[in-house]
């Protein structure tokens, strides 16, 4: 850039230059005296609110520690983040299928997407859990036949799924609705060139997707997904309406059913949560840091290419 | 390269409209083997419709187009058109290269993927033969240094040469460019014209939609002048720009030589 402005620049502009005053300026900052205000009267608030805390007879401390690394919470730790990287891996994949369904030519592969979406972003997810728990009572078993020929096939019984499945694919299926729309956003975002240049090439609309289109929709993608891992991790805790009751949640309220004491195990579950939404915060800063440094590279290096040498000229 | 037609292309009164509004009212023209012709017109003449028209990028409403003596979107039923599924139309955009006015390289990949993207994935071409003619490729077009640079570290006009080198991997019988050299810098039109003229020279049937009157008076074989989705004059380049018939032609010239 300096390069350009030198050559470009009219000579008059250095005798502008010389001038100009050189020395450093040495001015007063800014004040900010309500700023200050403020802050000093929240860290008064946190620390009386902290000092309360620690005396407070119901929190009860000494039940809190007791049982933060009981066996069945830690148990239920490990059914929480296995209920999420299984929701979570089939919602994205299932998602980008959905994504790309909505975004194809096909009106039936569309309307297919769309009704999905629409069904299983508008009903409750708690709602839809309950449904899932209900499934082997609403169908004992699933038989596929033709009329007055016979049955082809029957699935005979719903049952033999687990709550844990169950529980997996009601969160799943959920979070793939609201992935849907997250992947169709990373879609839109590609220029429409990209997709023309490909097709010029004689390249289908399948491969012009999987090359061209989706690598490009990650960057994208990503950032909002990482939300949605830690949106899920919190969400696991609603499987108890399947019922599947050795989440975390559910571990923590088992217990207190039995030690009459709800507060420090609702503790030990919000401690709990804490500790892996943090984790996967950390995760995500580094994630997008990541993408979001590509795109501040690329648009300084374009700046600076025209400077390089023209190979043909 | 075998020849099945008389013309490269042909266009026989050719319709197309976007909702209620006509684009093309009826161009008919012809292009023969090895032909250069620049088509140029003020904005919205209808000139980068028809381009796209003759890949398929968009459906023509009405007419017929014919590329090598092969109808475009089509299939001739006799009585009946049929139109073509998306893996046919695939197909008869394979021979046909174009070049936008944004380039539209893929950023993800760098020059060498993106010339060698299609030859591998579509012409089932091995890697390794796709990959020394890519460099062949980028070598012609000057940028044999920049095989493994991203797009967004290229000049636009090495950008553009780059959307050049991967037009002409997929062996096309006909190029198309659509203003390729509208969104450069002035200082960077010259080599990517460059590079064009070389490839006229070489034979290559190219159709040329562009406002750069220099190039098309000293290239081009033909020049058709558009206005308003109708062609209003055609001819030899000299003719055309030095003598032109039509009001609308001398009005329109006036303007930009």
């Amino acid at each position: 850039m300096s390069d350009a402005n030198q050559n470009a620049g009219p000579s008059e502009n250095s005798d502008l230059h010389s001038a100009m005053p050189t020395e450093k300026i040495k001015a007063i900052p800014l004040r900010h005296p309500w700023r200050n205000l403020v802050a000093a009267v929240l860290l008064v608030a946190s620390i009386s609110f902290l000092y309360d805390a620690s005396h407070r007879e119901i929190y009860d401390w000494a039940t809190f520690t007791h049982y933060l690394f009981n066996h069945r919470v830690l148990t239920g730790v490990i059914v929480t983040l296995e209920l999420t990287a299984y929701a979570m891996v089939i919602a994205v994949l299932l998602g980008i299928g959905l994504a790309v369904m909505r975004q194809s030519p096909n009106p039936v592969l569309k309307s297919v997407a769309w009704a999905f979406i629409w069904f299983f972003r508008g009903t409750p997810v708690y709602v839809q859990l309950v449904f899932w728990g209900l499934l082997s009572t609403v169908y004992p078993s699933i038989t596929f036949g033709i009329p007055h020929v016979g049955d082809i096939a029957t699935i005979p019984s719903i049952n033999n799924l687990s709550l844990f499945v169950l529980a997996v694919i009601g969160l799943s299926l959920n979070e793939a609705a609201y992935m849907a729309e997250i992947v169709r956003a990373g879609l839109l975002s590609v220029d429409r060139g990209q997709e023309e240049a490909a097709k010029a090439l004689g390249m289908g609309w399948g491969l012009s997707m999987r090359r061209i289109i989706i690598p490009q929709a990650m960057r994208i993608i990503i950032p909002p997904t990482g939300n949605e891992v830690i949106s899920m991790l919190k969400t696991t805790s609603l499987v108890t309406a399947i019922p599947l009751t050795i989440d975390l949640y559910m571990a923590t309220r088992d217990i207190s059913a039995t030690t009459y004491k709800p507060v420090p195990l609702l503790l030990v579950a919000s401690t709990w949560y804490l500790v892996f939404t943090s984790v996967l915060m950390v995760l995500q800063y580094f994630l997008e840091k990541r993408f979001a440094r590509g795109y501040a590279q690329m648009g300084l290096e374009v700046q600076a290419a025209p400077l390089e040498g023209n190979g043909a000229g | 390269m075998t020849t099945n037609s008389q013309f490269m292309v042909q266009a026989q009164n050719v319709h197309k409209s976007f909702g209620a509004h006509e684009v093309l009212k009826g161009i008919t023209l012809n292009v023969a083997h090895g032909e250069v012709m620049c088509l140029v017109g003020p904005s919205g003449s209808g000139k980068s419709t028809f381009l796209r028209c003759i890949n398929h990028l968009e459906v023509v409403n009405g007419g017929r187009l014919l590329v090598d003596g092969e109808l475009i979107g089509y299939r001739d039923g006799g009585e009946k058109l049929f139109e073509l599924k998306a893996s046919e139309a695939a197909l008869q955009r394979r021979d046909i290269g174009m070049v936008f006015q944004k380039f539209n390289l893929f950023p993800h990949l760098t020059a060498l993927e993106n010339v060698v993207e299609a030859p591998i994935r579509v012409k089932k071409l091995s890697r390794s033969e796709a990959i020394v003619r890519g460099k062949e490729l980028l070598a012609r077009v000057g940028l044999e240094t920049k095989f493994d640079a991203y797009p967004a570290h290229l000049s636009g006009g090495q950008q553009q040469r780059v959307a050049i080198a991967r037009a002409l991997a997929m062996d096309p019988k006909l190029m198309l460019f659509d203003e390729p050299t509208s969104a450069l810098d002035p200082e960077l039109v010259g080599e990517v014209l460059d590079v064009m003229r070389e490839l006229a020279k070489s034979g290559m049937t190219m159709i040329v939609v562009t406002h750069e009157m220099g190039f098309a008076r000293e290239v081009a074989d033909s020049l058709v002048f558009m206005d308003n989705g109708v062609v209003v004059e055609s001819g030899k380049p000299a003719e055309v720009l030095l003598n032109p018939q039509h009001d609308r032609t001398k009005a329109f010239l006036s303007k930009v030589l």
